[in-house]
């Protein structure tokens, strides 16, 4: 024996020492420790591993749920609007001290608005100039082309309508009376004579504006310009009437602070609230808070003006807009989708398993379908179906260029698989024509046609908003609005109102980049085998 | 000759296609009611009378002097009336609805409208190629390294935007905030004065941003998969330096898929984008084709129709024909 390797190895153990390890006990294949993972179980590993997707799920959950969930939670509704309101910003209470979404936007005007912005927040403290701060700078004043003080403040877009005359039946007059009293918040502010309006109530500018409270001229050019009093201040023009005199009012409410009949050259005066218009009155109403006694009494559920997302130039909510524009969206997309995939799939099968003549012509008409550009269906459907509905028109051209991509995939899997061993083991067995189709053959393509339908639902979004905004296709009718509509809106006034835009484009974006990031990741878990191909 | 005989049947089936098409097109197109516009300072007949004289209507009614009904021609006669009139006189019809286009031979419009439409393209090709391509190959050579996922992260964005936000962040970004371009484009004819040019800027920016993004991703992958085969190792013991064995025969290989997409792509791109067209009031034929649909004005719904579908399905066979002439693989192969 070699010395080396008696020096290095195992000591000698004596024969009798060894042992069986099992002598008396059967061996039996060991149970699996692990659980069997199916193919939609694997797939759904696949894809949790890729963090993109998830994230991008969760987007595309939170905005469905926001599609679901938002037209319940606002007070407003589509066809609402009131354009006194128009291109109001976004407005959040939780930001209401930053100088972000607070529904302001920032300005800067010369002395004459300024100064109507700025009375009105001293007359009824609703503030158009955000908490009343404001700086002074010398520029350019782009409307006169002079250079001139400028005032440069945040506008609040909630509170720039100030007051309004509002003619009013008797009524309602007594009314708001009656609320002010119970409340007691000021309403009906004292009205101003007709002579004492700027231009006699008939100034181009400024005529009907309730907002010159106190006294004006009428300067260079014809507009309106204020006449201060002697200490540069305001010199308010209410209407008054002297105390002995009969009241014409008829108004039993609050009256503004410190006025409860005020001395003037010897002899009690009271302020006029109302004048008679007609069989009516006209009243100086501050519209804000005329706005929230409106909705009380109507009971709508609106307890002020405020607009998470703002409004549009109509002073339509965007957010309920947006919310049911895109709930329209998804069911619509979903239905198409499911039609196209139940279409594509029966074609397909029929094409792929049978294959030979029939393929051939099946093949060829779809071929012609397919190359029919979108616009040309759309149009056509939209001439001869001119009384129904637009939804009706995008659903049927979305399906009749839908379901070929669908069909195709699925031939193509059939092509695949009809020739495999298990195919014709399956036929030996005597599996009829539809058996080995449904059960045999196309569970193989439901990867493909999950994935394809999950890509297929942003390209029709996408679409529809696209043509929507062509106005192709006209949705917005009743309480029915279309993402594509807003941002056409929202063009139009991009430069004034950015936020009109902003809104719906985001959505748009959002939905794009995460079913984008979304279909990939699915791809990748349903074919594993295509992972990391396309870049 | 496998090439010519390949060719030639595809160039079949797609004239095919189109003629089904344009035929389906025709027959519906025929079976709505014709309006007639009536307009001021015009005889109110004549419009009638140019109807008849095509071939599309026939016995008119008159009610006094006036034309008060007529009964169509067979359909199959008109269209027959209708391809005389194209194929003898190059004549496709006369706009009768949209006023500012009423009586005016639809083909001259159309010319007229195409050059602005046109030229957005072929400056966004120019553009976009380029850059493109670079980007493809910066991210290919450097893949997995930050240049290459930086520019992973840009396509992502650029292909998940969608042109309509693109060409709003565009408008509001330079027209609006940094007041750099108009915001429509320049009227007239002189389309290569600088005015021009640069009142289409927005539009082009808008339209190669996301065919940049397609030719980046497309070249990326390409490229990257070629850069693996075992020639690119053989050339490089050959003694070439890697720039060489990188364009000499990565890159040349790699366009044989890239090339006919490039091709395609701008043969799709001359139908323009109607979206960036309308947002950018290019005066170009989307915006007559949106206005043809809205007016039903026919004629042009028809030539402008068929323009789209043609331009689609060109785009479509240029990058199978072309794949046969660039890679003789595929031309041997299929033999």
């Amino acid at each position: 024996m070699d010395k080396n390797i008696s020096a290095n190895s195992i000591p000698k153990v004596d024969a009798e020492k060894f042992a069986f390890v099992q002598r008396s006990e059967a061996i039996h294949d060991k149970k699996l420790d692990t659980k069997p993972v199916g193919y939609f179980k694997g797939a759904f590993k696949r894809f949790c591993k890729n963090k993109g997707s998830v994230v991008a799920a969760c987007v595309i959950t939170a905005l469905v749920l926001f599609a679901i969930i938002a037209p319940w939670c606002t007070p407003y509704t589509v066809s609402y609007s009131d354009n006194r309101f128009g291109s109001a910003r976004p407005k959040s209470h939780l930001f209401q001290n930053t100088s972000f979404w607070d529904g302001c936007r920032k300005a800067s005007v010369g002395e004459i608005p300024f100064m109507r912005y700025y009375a009105m927040g001293l007359e009824t403290g609703h503030n158009a100039i955000k908490n009343q701060e404001y700086e002074v700078d010398t520029g350019l004043n782009e409307e006169s082309g002079r250079e001139e003080k400028l005032y440069t403040f945040r506008l609040d877009t909630y509170q720039l309508n100030g007051c309004i005359y509002k003619n009013m039946s008797d009524e309602e007059y007594q009314d708001i009376q009656r609320y002010q009293n119970e409340t007691g918040i000021q309403v009906i502010y004292p009205t101003v004579r007709l002579r004492d309006r700027p231009g006699g109530g008939n100034a181009p500018d400024a005529g009907g504006d309730a907002n010159y409270y106190f006294r004006t001229k009428t300067g260079p050019g014809g507009k309106t310009v204020i006449d201060y009093g002697p200490n540069g201040e305001l010199v308010k023009v209410y209407a008054e009437r002297r105390a002995s005199a009969a009241a014409t009012d008829e108004y039993q409410s609050l009256r503004i602070e410190g006025e409860n009949g005020f001395e003037k050259s010897g002899q009690q005066y009271y302020y006029v609230y109302a004048l008679i218009a007609g069989s009516g009155w006209e009243c100086r109403v501050n519209y804000y808070e005329y706005y929230i006694y409106q909705h009380a009494k109507a009971n709508d559920g609106i307890k002020e003006p405020f607009f998470l997302f703002g409004c549009d130039g109509q002073g339509r909510d965007i957010l309920t807009c947006l919310a049911s524009g895109a709930r329209f969206s998804f069911l619509f997309a979903i239905a198409v989708a499911v039609v196209n995939m139940l279409v594509g799939a029966l074609y397909g099968s029929v094409e792929g398993y049978y294959g030979g003549k029939l393929d051939l012509t099946m093949e060829r008409i779809s071929d012609i379908l397919s190359a029919v550009p979108m616009m040309i269906v759309i149009t056509l459907l939209k001439y001869h179906m001119g009384g129904a509905s637009h939804i009706l028109v995008l659903f049927l051209s979305f399906f009749l260029t839908g379901w070929i991509g669908m069909a195709h995939t699925t031939r193509m899997q059939f092509y695949r698989f009809k020739n495999q061993e298990y195919v014709l083991a399956a036929r030996t067995l005597g599996a009829k024509d539809r058996r080995l189709m449904f059960k045999h053959i196309f569970p193989n393509a439901i990867g493909t046609l999950v994935t394809s339908c999950a890509l297929i639902i942003p390209s029709m979004i996408y679409s529809e908003t696209n043509l929507t905004y062509l106005g192709i296709i006209n949705l917005a009718t009743g309480d029915i609005t279309s993402v594509g509509t807003l941002i056409a809106a929202g063009q139009q006034a991009l430069s004034s109102a950015p936020h009109v835009a902003l809104f719906p484009s985001l959505f748009l974006v959002l939905l794009m980049l995460s079913f984008n990031l979304f279909g990939n990741g699915l791809r990748d878990a349903f074919n594993p085998s295509l992972r990391g191909s396309e870049g | 000759m496998y090439m010519f005989k390949y060719v030639m049947k595809r160039i079949g089936l797609m004239v095919l296609t189109f003629s089904v098409i344009m035929l389906i097109c025709f027959t519906l197109i025929k079976l709505l009611p014709i309006t007639v516009q009536r307009q001021q300072g015009v005889d109110a007949n004549l419009m009638y009378y140019k109807l008849e004289a095509r071939g599309y209507i026939k016995d008119l009614i008159y009610e006094g002097s006036l034309v008060v009904g007529f009964s169509r021609v067979p359909i199959m006669v008109q269209l027959w009336n209708y391809l005389k009139n194209i194929f003898l006189h190059g004549d496709f019809g006369i706009g009768f609805s949209m006023a500012s286009y009423a009586m005016r031979p639809v083909l001259d419009v159309f010319l007229e409208k195409l050059p602005p439409t046109v030229l957005i393209n072929v400056y966004s090709t120019l553009i976009g190629v380029p850059i493109g391509l670079g980007l493809g190959i910066l991210a290919a050579l450097k893949k997995n390294k930050w240049p290459d996922q930086v520019i992973n992260i840009v396509i992502i964005l650029l292909i998940s935007l969608p042109s309509i936000v693109l060409g709003l962040v565009i408008q509001y970004i330079f027209c609006y905030k940094l007041d750099w371009f108009p915001t429509i484009m320049e009227s007239g004819y002189d389309y290569f004065s600088w005015p021009m040019f640069k009142s289409m800027l927005p539009a082009v920016f808008a339209l190669c941003l996301g065919s940049i993004a397609g030719y980046a991703r497309y070249t990326r992958a390409e490229l990257s998969e070629v850069l693996t085969n075992e020639y690119m190792l053989l050339a490089r013991t050959k003694g070439l330096t890697r720039g060489q064995a990188t364009f000499r025969h990565a890159l040349r290989n790699s366009m044989v898929v890239i090339f006919p997409s490039i091709l395609s792509e701008f043969v799709a791109v001359l139908s323009g984008s109607l979206v960036i067209e309308r947002m950018f009031s290019i005066p170009g034929v989307g915006q007559l084709y949106l206005d043809s649909i809205t007016y039903q004005d026919y004629d042009f719904f028809m030539l402008l129709s068929g323009f789209y579908c043609l331009v689609g399905l060109l785009a479509g066979i240029i990058v199978d024909i072309s794949y046969g002439f660039i890679d003789p693989r595929i031309r041997m192969g299929a033999k």
